[in-house]
């Protein structure tokens, strides 16, 4: 089973439920983190990180001698990566996506791909649980090919736990695409609430299963339960607004550690996942 | 024309909150929210929306299905997972894009041996000039599962940079989209000043580094904030120092003021609702000011 | 010699387009015949990305040898350099004419590198 934790917006919560959530889950389970390009969940679990490997993306490298000059590459090139000029050709391997037309399309197979480093791949355990991150190199632009990557790590037995971008653009549906269950993060207020409406639109469109974890609620104000209420979204969890857990977080510290009561309340989240997950 | 973007390589530590206090502080300024995945700035300025445009950007495959002859071609050569095979029993497969992962690459396109993949433009969002009691304001939507999109945000950002110059508006305010890859380079590259919102957490720290390495490698001269600072008195601290060292200026700390909150959910600037963080923010807008007097005039940003 | 300025109308007294990649149109004048035709860029106004590359490259296959436009930014600017063609990014806030009058005149100065920040998509 693949769980995702995701946000309409980020600091919402997720990294803390994610990987709290890994910590109490039975094994076999594994954790990957997701949110290339601010992955924090090693900040709270402390994995011990045993490889990193770099991750590239191919772009194209033309053989010169072999090239005619035809241009066929540079009208196929929707990105603008490669251009052609009489006898030049120039390629701008930060805009290449990688998609490989340029060497399909070209008639005197003049075109082979290089690989370009974009990010890297951090292997290691936690809780004797594989921990798995990716980074984006500061300066790239391109997230899902390395989030991908990651996810070549989930598990066929067991639970993996996926904590993801922010948002509702493409690094999150690569993040959430061909996942069991989605657990959606929602701050208890008024961005909270218009964040939410909209992961809520997107796992819609996806198609995914998924229910919602109220963050920092307060007893004023019921906004956000009203909706999932409404709109028969389940409410996995109901996260009260705790000084101390902002403080406990403010370290690095899972909650489920140090903080009174919060073990129980994420014992309980990891019943309701798996029993929405076995309901669907 | 001096434009200020508030950035945070994380979410949810306040941006919004202080550009709708800084728009309130500045009297008139042209605003732009460049967060366009998840733009929360109308919620706190109540714009009145004046103009509504879509907003195109690249192409997406569509097969035909009545002209698939179930080759396969398209999903061999996809290299983004963007195509499913629906088994038929005595039929050949039918292929179908799932438009969501689709790049827009159109290697499908080009390949397919019947010519059976249309390659329509994509609606990807849109975006909106409204009015405000602040000033104009121009802001946007990415529709759900779009691409990250950069392009958006140049849009906005150019948008409001139009406005600035044909009413004559001597400062731009603009909400940024947390993270460091391509919607933040493409709402901060050539701005007259950044400024980083951190909250005193073990990750703020961790993510504010790596934006202050962004901000760095396009040289844009930058402040930094701390909000929230009684979180951790310590790390509020250790942020403070690193900040000098890392040659961004330090603007201030903004207290943990369950105002904010009230005022989010007022509907107005924090700095109009009053409080202690109102009173923190207020001068952390006069120490940008006043980094800002010492800076010359940007350079034009290509359009 | 065929001469290009990036503009925002279709004749001789538009006003030169600040942009080059994304600009409205481009008015390519030869010397030789002393005539002019234009061609719409529209079709660059929506790429996703690389828009300065891809007018580069219509500029070389079309023959231009110069440039002139407002802005330049390094991808573009590369791109037309390796395809020998003269960048002239000063031109903001003339016409067309005037700044065709200019570059007879001798009172542009070509430039020697990107005069803005590279954008992202």
């Amino acid at each position: 089973m693949i769980v995702a934790v995701a946000s309409g917006k980020g600091g919402t919560g997720k990294t803390t439920i994610a990987s709290n959530l890994a910590v109490c889950l039975p094994r076999p389970k594994r954790l990957l983190d997701c949110d290339v390009e601010e992955p924090n969940c090693h900040i709270f679990l402390n994995p011990e990180i045993d490889t990193t490997e770099r991750f590239t993306l191919p772009f194209p490298i033309v053989d010169e001698t072999r090239c005619n000059g035809c241009g066929e590459c540079s009208v196929m090139c929707r990105y603008n990566a490669i251009v052609t000029l009489q006898s030049k050709h120039l390629v701008f391997p930060e805009l290449c996506h990688g998609c490989g037309g340029c060497v399909e399309v070209c008639p005197e197979n003049a075109i082979t791909e290089g690989q370009r480093e974009i990010g890297s791949i951090h292997t290691g355990t936690h809780d004797h649980a594989l921990f798995v991150q990716g980074l984006l190199d500061v300066g790239q632009a391109l997230c899902p090919p390395l989030i991908y990557a990651v996810k070549r790590h989930t598990a066929t037995n067991g639970i993996t736990v996926i904590d993801c971008p922010p948002g509702t653009s493409c690094p999150v549906i690569a993040a959430v695409k061909k996942c069991d269950y989605v657990v959606l993060v929602a701050e208890s207020s008024t961005f909270g609430l218009h964040d939410l409406r909209l992961a809520v639109d997107t796992m819609r469109k996806l198609n995914l299963n998924f229910g919602v974890v109220i963050n920092r609620v307060s007893s004023a104000d019921r906004q956000v339960a009203e909706f999932c209420r409404n709109e028969q979204i389940p409410v996995l969890l109901e996260i009260p607004e705790d000084r101390k857990a902002a403080e406990a977080y403010s370290r690095g510290q899972l909650l489920v550690d140090v903080v009174p009561g919060f073990r129980e309340l994420f014992d309980r989240l990891c019943e309701r996942i798996l029993a929405e997950f076995h309901h669907s | 024309m001096k434009e200020v973007v508030v950035i945070s390589g994380k979410g949810g530590t306040g941006k919004t909150s202080l550009a709708a206090s800084f728009a309130y502080l500045n009297g008139t300024s042209v605003i732009a929210d460049c967060d366009v995945d998840a733009p929360d700035l109308y919620l706190v300025l109540s714009p009145e929306i004046k103009r509504l445009e879509p907003f195109k950007s690249g192409r997406v495959a569509v097969i035909r299905k009545d002209d698939c002859i179930g080759c396969g071609t398209c999903m061999d050569k996809c290299r983004f997972d963007a195509v499913r095979e629906i088994r038929r029993i005595g039929r050949e497969s039918l292929f179908v894009i799932d438009s969501f992962s689709c790049e827009g690459c159109g290697v499908c396109v080009r390949l397919c041996p019947q010519d059976a993949v249309d390659f329509p433009g994509r609606i990807c969002g849109e975006w909106m000039v409204s009015e405000t009691r602040y000033g104009p304001m121009v802001h946007a939507r990415l529709a759900i599962g779009a691409e990250n999109s950069g392009k958006l945000v140049s849009i906005v950002r150019n948008e409001a940079h139009r406005i600035a110059e044909d009413l004559n508006i001597s400062c731009v305010i603009i909400d940024g989209p947390p993270g460091i890859a391509c919607p933040v380079i493409a709402s901060i590259t050539g701005a007259s000043m950044v400024l980083i919102v951190v909250e005193p957490t073990l990750s703020g720290v961790h993510d504010m580094e790596r934006v202050i390495t962004l901000t760095e490698h396009f040289k844009i001269p930058t402040c930094l904030c701390i909000n929230k600072w009684e979180l951790n008195p310590q790390i509020a601290g250790e942020i403070k120092r690193g900040a000098k060292s890392a040659g961004a200026t330090f603007a201030g700390m903004i207290s943990y003021d369950s105002s904010v909150t009230a005022a989010q959910n007022k509907g107005i600037p924090v700095v109009e609702y009053g409080g202690p963080a109102a009173q923190d923010i207020r001068k952390v807008w006069q120490n940008i000011e006043k980094r800002m007097e010492s800076i010359e005039a940007p350079a034009a940003i290509e359009a | 010699m065929k001469i290009s300025i990036s503009s925002q109308g279709w004749d001789l007294d538009s006003l030169v387009d600040p942009r080059f990649g994304r600009a409205a149109q481009f008015l390519i004048y030869d010397t030789e015949a002393s005539s002019f035709e234009v061609i719409s860029n529209s079709q660059n106004l929506n790429a996703t990305q690389g828009a300065g590359i891809k007018a580069a490259e219509i500029m070389s296959h079309r023959g231009v040898r110069v440039l002139i436009t407002g802005h330049c930014g390094p991808k573009a600017f590369n791109t037309l350099k390796t395809a020998g063609i003269e960048v002239i990014s000063s031109a903001e806030g003339l016409t067309v004419a005037q700044a065709l009058d200019k570059y007879k005149s001798g009172q542009f100065t070509t430039s020697n590198s990107p005069d803005v920040k590279g954008h992202w998509k």
